[in-house]
């Protein structure tokens, strides 16, 4: 029955895309959060926080705004493919002869389209703040890249609460220590001010290297090693969520 | 199809002449337990193509449980069941594309409308012309009108004749209602059953469960009760009558039902029409599809 994956699976997408587009609010709520911390970082803390850099405050800050973006998202990935198990669709779907992936597969389709919408907003709001960046059409495409690898891993993730959560609270709270993890990294502040053993998990947690690759393609500075950490986080996160993943949504519909 | 086998066209009609007519359903000492709850202890029965085969039985008795192991839901503890020759395990991917189940829940998508539900449905199963597909469908469960509107905005009944409508695209051979007509007002009801009648007319199997015992004696070939994990009886509307002592003749005045007054009052006549067409429809898109 995988000869209908690819047709059944553009279908599902194609409906909870209409989930995403008929509920913009998701859209609208998933920016606030970020939003509202690149106003606060830049306005209010943005003047009193060295970098050490010659970059604007702002095109320093936007690449963990965007994390933070992502991470927010991904709660309604997870939020969505709880109603669909609830509401009895997916066991419709389960019934008829469509290949048996393809459920979830619309789901993390629609988050990656989804997330891209809100991340299109929140560099919209940063651009009218002041963000500029000399970056070339391939640092975009290299920030985009990993944008999208960080947004599928983290959706991979968000699927397992969305499967196995008992509540639509359950189903997204899992988000909140995906959003705080930029906090307690290079995201705001250089990991060298922090005191010794908060500096040394910012130094060694995934969200560091992601920042500091995202931001040296953005300001035009060269990448370093730190873009081959960012992939290999990326990679493993992404393995082993899609690992469990799929063992959870195997022993729930078969 | 192997071309070495000689002439094939003119042994295939002679041996399905032959041939007894497997049953579209065969159920074998099937058992099920949740945890330390043993809801089914050994199910057996067969039914029989093109008929329509009720399966009572009171809360909790394993109704949904047994629907949902011939639909491929669940998986049974021990024993078999097949569906239009395919075991339900073993063969899951081929006995779904025989199948069609409207749960007891409704499972519709509430935020696309009644068109796009069915468009849905009509794209998943590969027909060929979905929107005509959808549009005959509205048409025939009284829900053209409502047909641009989102499904969260239906009320119970329509939101069931959707779901129902949702289960017969792609004409699958058998179909499995799970209690169709709970909280339908009295004409949807009677446009279901028509709706199933039409089928079973066309050659569908059809497997419902109902807690209405009137929907059974109106409906059903067989019925069979479901009790304490077992099948308790199992035969026609007739043979279950005799298994009680002989009626009693008693004199009682007719009177109007409450159904009659109901039906007379909202327009019975017009629901029983619709009704006849619903049918007629039903039939012809089999006789087309057998062609
Ligand atoms: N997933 C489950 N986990 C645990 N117990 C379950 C589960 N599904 C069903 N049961 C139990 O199995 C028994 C049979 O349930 P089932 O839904 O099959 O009954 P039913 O005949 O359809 O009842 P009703 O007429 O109320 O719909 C019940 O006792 C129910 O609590
Ligand atoms: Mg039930």
């Amino acid at each position: 029955m995988t000869t209908h994956f690819i047709g059944d699976t553009a279908t599902l997408t194609g409906r909870s895309l209409k989930h995403v587009t008929r509920s913009l609010d998701t859209i609208i709520t998933t920016c606030v959060m970020p939003i509202a911390f690149l106003l606060l970082f830049v306005y209010v803390f943005g003047g009193a926080i060295e970098t050490g850099t010659d970059v604007s405050y702002i095109d320093y800050l936007l690449p963990g705004i965007l994390l933070i973006t992502i991470a927010t998202g991904i709660s309604y990935t997870a939020y969505r493919l709880f109603q669909d198990m609830q509401g009895g669709i997916v066991e419709r779907f389960q019934s008829m002869p469509i290949a048996r992936s393809s459920t979830l597969w619309a789901h993390v389709l629609t988050s990656l389209v989804a997330n891209a919408l809100s991340l299109v907003v929140v560099v919209g709001v940063a651009f009218a703040m002041g963000f500029r960046s000399g970056a070339n059409v391939l640092d975009w495409l290299g920030v985009a890249g990993i944008l999208l690898l960080f947004t599928l891993a983290l959706t991979w993730i968000a699927v397992i609460p969305g499967l196995v959560a008992k509540s639509p609270d359950g189903a997204s709270a899992f988000s909140y220590p995906l959003i705080f993890l930029p906090f307690i990294s290079s995201a705001f502040v250089p990991t060298a001010s922090m005191p010794g053993p908060v500096a040394w998990f910012a130094q060694y947690q995934p969200v560091t290297p992601i920042v500091n690759s995202v931001r040296a393609l953005l300001t035009g500075q060269p990448v370093g090693g730190d873009i081959w950490i960012a992939l290999a986080w990326l990679m493993g996160v992404l393995v082993v969520a899609y690992a469990v993943a799929q063992v959870i949504y195997r022993r729930k519909v078969s | 199809m192997t071309t070495s086998q000689p002439s094939p066209d003119a042994v295939a009609p002679s041996t399905r002449q032959l041939a007894p007519p497997s049953p579209a359903i065969r159920v074998r000492s099937i058992t099920k337990s949740f945890k330390d709850v043993q809801v089914l202890r050994g199910v057996d029965f067969d039914v029989a193509r093109g008929s329509i085969f009720a399966l009572l039985g009171s809360n909790g008795a394993g109704k949904t449980t047994l629907v949902k192991i011939l639909a491929t839901l669940l998986k049974p503890d021990a024993g078999s069941a097949s569906v239009d020759g395919f075991d339900v395990t073993r063969q899951a991917a081929k006995a779904r594309a025989s199948i069609s189940l409207t749960g007891q829940f409704a499972a519709v998508d509430e935020l696309l409308s009644g068109r796009e539900n069915l468009m849905l449905v009509a794209r998943l199963r590969h027909v060929a012309h979905p929107a005509a597909v959808a549009d005959e469908l509205l048409a025939r469960f009284s829900l053209a009108e409502a047909s641009g509107r989102r499904a969260s905005t239906y009320s119970g009944g329509m939101r069931r004749r959707l779901d129902i409508a949702m289960s017969l695209i792609g004409e699958p051979p058998v179909i499995f209602l799970d209690e169709p007509t709970t909280g339908l007002d009295p004409q949807a009801r009677i446009d279901v059953w028509n709706a199933i009648d039409g089928l079973a007319a066309g050659g569908t199997t059809v497997l419902l469960t109902t807690q209405y015992l009137d929907e059974a004696e109106r409906l059903a070939d067989r019925i069979a009760i479901l009790h304490q994990g077992r099948i308790l009886v199992n035969g026609t509307l007739a043979e279950l009558k005799g298994l009680l002592p002989p009626a009693k003749v008693e004199y009682v005045e007719k009177q109007p039902t409450l159904e009659d007054v109901f039906l007379a009052l909202t327009g019975q006549a017009a629901a029983e029409d619709a009704a006849v067409d619903h049918a007629d429809n039903a039939a012809e898109a089999h006789e087309r599809r057998n062609d």
